[in-house]
């Protein structure tokens, strides 16, 4: 599904994040990016998401090769990527529902189905009947399972998260996880950056360690 | 994997419904800033209702001063000793001519008491005690269509004057080209106004969706990262351009006629005193529409252009 070759992500600053970063995942796999913070986790995802291009080396994504992605058709690329961050990244003027229902809103479908899915998507991460309220009104861990909905809801087949349960107390950060798990049983490839060990552990799931931009080491289960 | 299974017209009532909702979206967005909103729309306003009333000025100097055919009109003067009668059959002779649309003889008598009525000299008219006007003939010479008006006057004025009887003839072409001169000035003046202003209108709305997009700036980050392309995130600050357009066009529109309504009263009192029964005239349905639109056409581009060169460089995510 993934596949690193070689790559180097050099920033105008000339701080270099990854250096010859090399790796792959499989479809349907689960794998933690760990590492502290600055050891390249959030630069392969920016990669993965066209946020960033890298600087030498190539990435291949569902058998295409992102470099070949032109500006116009980076949209088009992310509606089928899932994206979920530390931050969220909610609209806080809109309701859940309108957050949620972004990317399908986005993707032009019809509006009848678009309330199908919306809500499929909020039953998914437990929040069915809070699709008026807005998110300030809604619990940090809520927020971030409104991210997730939106992530999930045009079913993407990859799904990454940056930082997911970093700013969850451990019992909230348990329960997300346990979605991203959920959602990984159904058949999506789901890829986390973070640096909670203790949390990954309880996780029989792949995890590449990241320092200084290069892997430090491999483990499974 | 959305669009699979979906027709046709599925796919042009979900376009249709998309834009539907952001244009009123927009338009409630606007509603939600009144003062702001209120601030640019009143600029907008201004700048296009000033080469508006100048063109209304224009349009009604070109109304009040008649058309062309009565200014081309000649004045015959007779000379004094040629009697009533006699005058009377010049005047058919001089109608009976091809290149002369009609010829009314106004006697000596008549002209005083037309000079009596719109003068206002009555009581210094009557101490004189002789009548001191000649007998005229106005003749309103046949032009054709399209040809250089004025000269084509000249030989039928010519050939008036070798007639006996005749005193002399006058053909107030200076006047004519002198008024006709300053209303295609005036004109002239109006149409660069309306394209100085039009573009300071373009870049008021540039530079109010630049400040929108300013202050949605995360929003935009998040819905490109979901995937929204540059139109999709564009759409709604044109239809914002629109409605700022349209909007200061009709408050433009308004000032105009305000304006008309206002001056109405001392233009009909200044016209009554030169005994004429002329009206000022609003801008009426075509040029009422010409502005809503310029407005509203010229609202979308500045949105356009401004959208399209900011949103570009708003992108999703910097070094982390």
């Amino acid at each position: 599904m993934i596949r690193f070759e070689q790559v180097t992500k050099r920033y105008a600053s000339g701080r270099e994040a990854l250096a010859d970063l090399s790796f792959e995942v499989a479809r349907g796999e689960m794998v933690f990016l760990t590492g502290h913070s600055g050891a390249g986790k959030s630069t392969v995802l920016k990669l993965l998401a066209l946020i960033e291009r890298p600087t030498r080396g190539q990435i291949l994504v569902d058998g295409r090769q992102t470099g070949s992605i032109a500006r116009s058709a980076v949209p088009a690329y992310r509606r089928g990527l899932g994206m979920v961050f530390q931050d969220h990244k909610l609209l806080h003027d809109r309701p859940v529902w309108d957050n949620v229902a972004l990317p399908l809103v986005i993707a032009g479908v019809p509006r009848r189905e678009i309330d199908k899915r919306v809500r499929a998507a909020l039953d998914q991460v437990g929040l069915l009947g809070r699709e008026r309220g807005f998110p300030v009104e809604l619990s940090t861990g809520e927020q971030q399972r409104v991210g997730i909905a939106r992530a999930v809801v045009s079913k993407p087949p990859l799904l990454i998260a940056d930082e997911p349960t970093g700013n969850l107390d451990p019992e909230l950060a348990l329960e997300v996880m346990r979605l991203f798990r959920a959602f990984n049983e159904v058949g999506v490839t789901v890829v986390i950056a973070s640096h909670d060990l203790h949390l990954i552990e309880q996780f029989g799931a792949r995890r590449i360690a990241l320092t200084g931009g290069r892997i430090a080491g491999e483990s499974h289960g | 994997m959305a669009e699979r299974g979906r027709g046709f017209p599925v796919l042009v009532s979900g376009w249709l419904e998309r834009h539907a909702q952001t244009f009123v979206a927009s338009l409630g967005r606007l509603a939600r800033a009144p003062f702001g909103s209120a601030l640019t729309l009143g600029v907008i306003g201004i700048a296009l209702a000033l080469p508006a009333s100048l063109q209304l000025v224009v349009q009604n100097a070109r109304i009040a001063s008649g058309g062309w055919q009565s200014a081309l009109d000649l004045s015959v003067y007779l000379q004094p000793r040629l009697s009533e009668q006699d005058s009377a059959q010049l005047a058919e002779r001089i109608s009976a001519r091809g290149d002369v649309v009609s010829a009314r003889f106004i006697s000596a008598a008549e002209g005083l008491a037309e000079f009596r009525r719109w003068s206002g000299l009555g009581p210094a008219l009557d101490a004189l005690q002789d009548n001191p006007l000649p007998g005229m003939i106005v003749v309103r010479p046949r032009v054709a269509e399209g040809a250089g008006e004025v000269a084509s006057v000249e030989p039928l004025a010519q050939s008036l004057r070798q007639l006996a009887g005749v005193d002399q003839v006058q053909l107030d072409t200076d006047w004519v080209r002198r008024f006709a001169a300053i209303l295609d000035a005036l004109h002239h003046a109006a149409t660069l106004f309306a394209g100085l202003l039009g573009l300071a209108v373009l870049m008021i709305v540039g530079n109010t969706v630049r400040l929108d997009i300013d202050a949605r700036r995360s929003e935009i980050e998040v819905v490109k990262l979901v995937g929204g392309s540059d139109g999709f995130v564009r759409r709604p600050f044109l239809y914002g351009g629109l409605w700022y357009g349209l909007g200061g066009a009709l408050v433009g529109w308004l000032l105009v006629e305000a304006l008309a309504l206002s001056l109405a009263g001392p233009v009909a009192r200044i016209a009554s005193a030169y005994g004429s029964a002329f009206a000022l005239h609003g801008l009426g349905l075509r040029s009422s529409l010409t502005l809503l639109a310029s407005g509203a056409g010229l609202g979308w581009l500045g949105a356009f252009v401004a959208a399209t060169r900011h949103l570009r460089v708003i992108e999703p995510g910097h070094e982390g």
